[in-house]
Parts: structure tokens; sequence; C-alpha cells
């Protein structure tokens, strides 16, 4: 079985190599800065311990009040999952961290998220719409979206 | 005197037979050579994600039939088991033996569907198409005896199946377990030594390992790249930890072997199935769940080896009868993440076959 590790313990390792880097944590998930998220997965994916190496998804969930970046990482080696959230405030201009250059599985998902949810990532490469057309009113996957009149 | 040669852009797709539905690549081609690839994607978009925060738990079960149409009761136990997460429901024993069955039957399907295609696009129209077809519409004929359809499924539900099987099935079932193998071993006589399938698909679209972890790829193409990690094994789910089967792997990362591989799971889930059927006991398919669920505040991972690949459903309720966030970790569109560094500097034939390794289907890409 892959063994979610427990969020004290990410945090207090995140906290420890990157300090003021987390912010909350429950059993299972671990809340950490928007603007430090590339530093946390640098850390997530190089430390032997953690050796989280492969990236399952990233997702976004609109919360009215802010944006959770929800990311679901897993170590094959030593078969252990962690998730990773981010509260991204601020609906006009949200901005995280691209993690496009850890893991190149990241590519399509944040442009998705981009897409659909109108989060950006600062340091994509090619950052633009992946569903919808260019040209796209709005950010269908919002919960305040509201379908143009026909 | 030298021959002025210039890059050329053209569009592959999005209406072309070697698409498999409606996908689109802007190729840069040097004379023969790719140059550069971009995929474009979204002309089956239908916004299921959205769709499914405005429908009750059970009804979104619909929605997920067509998202790989071609291996829909694989994406109900996904969905089914991230709202059992959800929700801490524990499904009754004869469901999880008869979920795994059916999930095992449309890996057959899809690996029957996917190694059929990529034939077709080897050049061998339609012929190795319609022998796999064959046995794929054996099994559609199962899953008709269990719940009426042949495609859109909808056979599962949360905490269980949607009903027993009926008993012809099971004679039926025992009949297939025991000619499968046979046409297997058919095909492999067809095409596993096959000239021309050996001199196109060796050494062509070669994926190593590595890139594949970096790349999130995930199923058969993973495993094809010699990466020991299937979901079965590593986080059982169900009932797979009472079965003993083998993880075919690949050694190269080539097209040949992720054919190889898909046929060698072929026979691996026969066995599963086998071993499935002699553990299976009478008792309830369902277990005791309201007709609206309403998981409580919270949000859950789901994940199921699917055909494709690692199929997850994130869902997060706000303890209503609909989810309030519901989104789709799809294994074609992340599997198409590799795509581009595995054409770069091939020739254009080779991407035909190449693309059609990669087994994706345009209702999972698009959603």
């Amino acid at each position: 079985m892959t063994t979610v590790l427990a969020g004290d313990v990410i945090a207090r390792l995140v906290e420890d190599f990157i300090p003021g880097s987390v912010k909350e944590w429950n059993a299972s998930d671990v809340w950490v800065k928007p603007e430090s998220i590339l530093e946390v997965c640098t850390f997530l994916k190089t430390d032997t311990a953690l050796g989280c190496d492969y990236l399952i998804s990233v997702s976004a969930v609109d919360y009215i009040e802010y944006f959770e970046m929800v990311y679901h990482l897993v170590s094959m080696s030593n078969n252990h999952s962690v998730v990773l959230k981010a509260k991204c405030l601020g609906r006009e201009d949200p901005t995280v961290p691209s993690i496009t250059s850890l893991w190149q599985g990241a590519d399509f998902q944040e442009r998705e998220v981009y897409d659909l949810m109108g989060v950006k990532f600062s340091g994509h490469p090619n950052l633009k719409r992946i569903m919808l057309w260019e040209g796209f009113p709005g950010h269908p996957q919002r919960k305040d979206y509201l379908e143009p009149p026909r | 005197m030298p021959i002025r040669t210039e890059p050329v852009t053209i569009n592959l797709g999005p209406q072309h037979p070697s698409t498999h539905g409606v996908f689109r690549m802007r190729i840069t081609f040097d004379g023969e050579i790719i140059l550069d690839v971009e995929p474009v994607f979204g002309y089956l978009h239908r916004g299921s994600e959205k769709l499914a925060e405005e429908r009750t738990y059970t009804q979104v079960i619909t929605l997920t039939d067509r998202l790989d149409y071609v291996s829909s009761m694989s994406n109900n136990l996904a969905y089914v088991l991230a709202v059992e997460k959800l929700a801490g429901i524990n499904p009754p024993e004869r469901a999880m033996y008869i979920r795994v069955i059916v999930a095992e039957l449309q890996r057959i399907v899809s690996h029957l569907v996917a190694t059929g295609f990529f034939l077709n696009d080897l050049g061998a129209l339609a012929t190795p198409l319609m022998y796999c077809f064959r046995e794929r519409e054996k099994i559609l004929d199962l899953f008709e005896m269990l719940c009426g359809a042949r495609i859109t499924l909808s056979y599962m539900r949360v905490g269980g199946v949607f009903q027993d099987a009926p008993p012809d099935f099971w004679h039926s079932l025992r009949d297939f377990l025991n000619y499968m193998p046979g046409y297997i071993d058919e095909y492999e006589t067809l095409i596993t030594g096959n000239e021309i399938m050996l001199i196109r698909t060796k050494g062509t679209g070669i994926l190593s390992g590595e890139t594949a972890i970096n790349s999130s790829i995930s199923g058969p193409i993973l495993r094809a790249s010699g990466v020991n990690w299937d979901l079965r094994k590593t986080d059982p789910y169900d009932v797979y930890d009472r079965v003993d089967f083998d993880v075919p792997q690949g050694t190269v990362g080539d097209n040949y072997d992720r054919y190889l591989t898909r046929v060698a799971e072929m026979r691996q889930s026969l066995r599963i199935i086998e071993q499935c059927v002699d553990q299976i006991e009478e008792g309830p398919v369902r277990a005791e769940v309201p007709a609206l669920v309403r998981p409580p505040i919270g949000d859950a991972y789901g994940h199921v080896e699917g055909p494709k690949g690692e199929l997850g459903f994130y869902i997060v309720s706000d303890g209503s009868i609909a989810p309030y966030r519901f989104k789709i970790r799809s294994p074609s569109l992340i599997n198409l993440s590799a795509l581009r560094g595995m054409l770069l500097g091939s020739k254009l034939a080779d991407m035909i076959v190449t693309f059609g390794s990669m087994d994706i289907n345009m209702g999972e890409v698009d959603r």
C-alpha cells in the first residue's frame, strides 16, 4: 500500500529546510506559501529520504476567497505519497511558480489550470490556453463564471 | 549546385484517420525529419469537470463513462473508489470481486482496441483490427448481460455494483476464459514475429524510464520503459491484494515493447479473472448507501490502474449532494507530455507508429 506521509512530519522537514515556507498542516496535507511552491517541490524531489520523484497531478480548487493549488506527489522508490497545497489569494491575477522545470509532466496540467481556472504560472515556458481557444472570455471552471447570454 | 531547402510546417489532424479522434499536431519538418511538434487539444472538450459540479454523486457515474469510452468500467471504478474513500463506505466482498473481474475484462477490451488500431496505423489496414474486435465483441456481450449496455455502461455504484451478475454470465465468462488464451496466441503468431512489424516498431519511438517518470507517464507505456510501477501492486484496491499476477515490463521502451507489454497484460488479466471467479462467494453486491450520497466536508483522491494508465479522481465535497470540485487526472492527456521528445528527430512514417503506440483516447484527453 502507498503510505500517505503524515502532514506534521513533512511540515517539519520542509520548515527545517526552507524556514517560513509552511503555513499549516493536518493529518495528510501540508499548506505552504504559494511563492515557495517551486523550492518546496525541489526539496521534496531531491531529498533522499522523501524522494518524491513522480508528480501525479496538479489541481486547482476555487473557494471564492482563494484558489487552492493541490499537488499530488508520490515516491516510487519508497512508495509513499505527499499532498501539497497552497492557498493563492486574489481573483484578478493569482500567480504561483511553475514546476515544469522539475517535472515535464506538469506542462499540460498547468496549462489546463490556467485555461479553466485562471491561475497563472510564472516561469511556464508555453503558458497558453489548452482546451479552449485563444480569446475565450473568462475561465469557466471558476465558481463565479456565468455563461454569456446567447 | 546545392539544393536550397527550408522547414515546412504542416497540420496533422484534427480530421485524420491516424489521430484516433479529433487530435491535431502542428509539425515542422525538414524534409522527412521532424524538427518540432506541438499538440493542439480541445476539439472534444465538453467540460465534464464543470458538468459534474451540477450533478449528484450517482449521476456523475454517467459522465465518467464518456471520458475514455473504450474503458468505461475502469472509469466507473476509479470514480466510485474516490467517492467511497471520501464518504467512508465499504462495498461488500462480492461487489469487489465483480468489480475486479469487469475492470480486467475492460482492460482486455482496451488493449485489443489499442493493438488493433496500432496495426492499422502500421498499414495493416482493418484486418488485424477485425480480429481484435471479434473478441472485443464477446466481452461487450458479457457486459450486456450485466447491465444491458455495451459501451456507456454505468455499471458501478457508490458502495458496490448496480446488480448481481445473472447465472448465464458466469457460464459465458468460463467459456471466454477457455478460448481467449488461444486467440491471444493467434495474435502473437500473426503479429509478434511479423517482419514488417519488427522493422517498423523496433528501435522507434524510444522512451527511457527516466524521461517517462519525469513526464508523469503511467500505465503500459511506463512499464514498457522498464519501470516497475503498477497501482494494482503498489497501492492495491478492491481485491487485487488477494490475487497473484505478474507485472509485464519492457526493456528498451520502444514501440515494440509497448505492444508486447499490452499483449502480456492481457494474459495477466485473464489470470486475475480466473482467480477471482474461483474465490468469489455469494453475498450482497451493494452496501446500504442512501440514494443521495452526502460525503462529509473534505477531499479525497482515488485512483486505479486503468488500461491507459493512472486514472484518478480528486473530489472535494462541501457536504452537499453534488461534488464541489471534480478533477480528473486523465492518463491520456498526461501521457502525451512525452510525445514531443519521442518524435523529435524521427521520420514522418515513424511518427504515426509512435503516436499509435501511445494509445490515447480523445474523450479522455479533452474531457
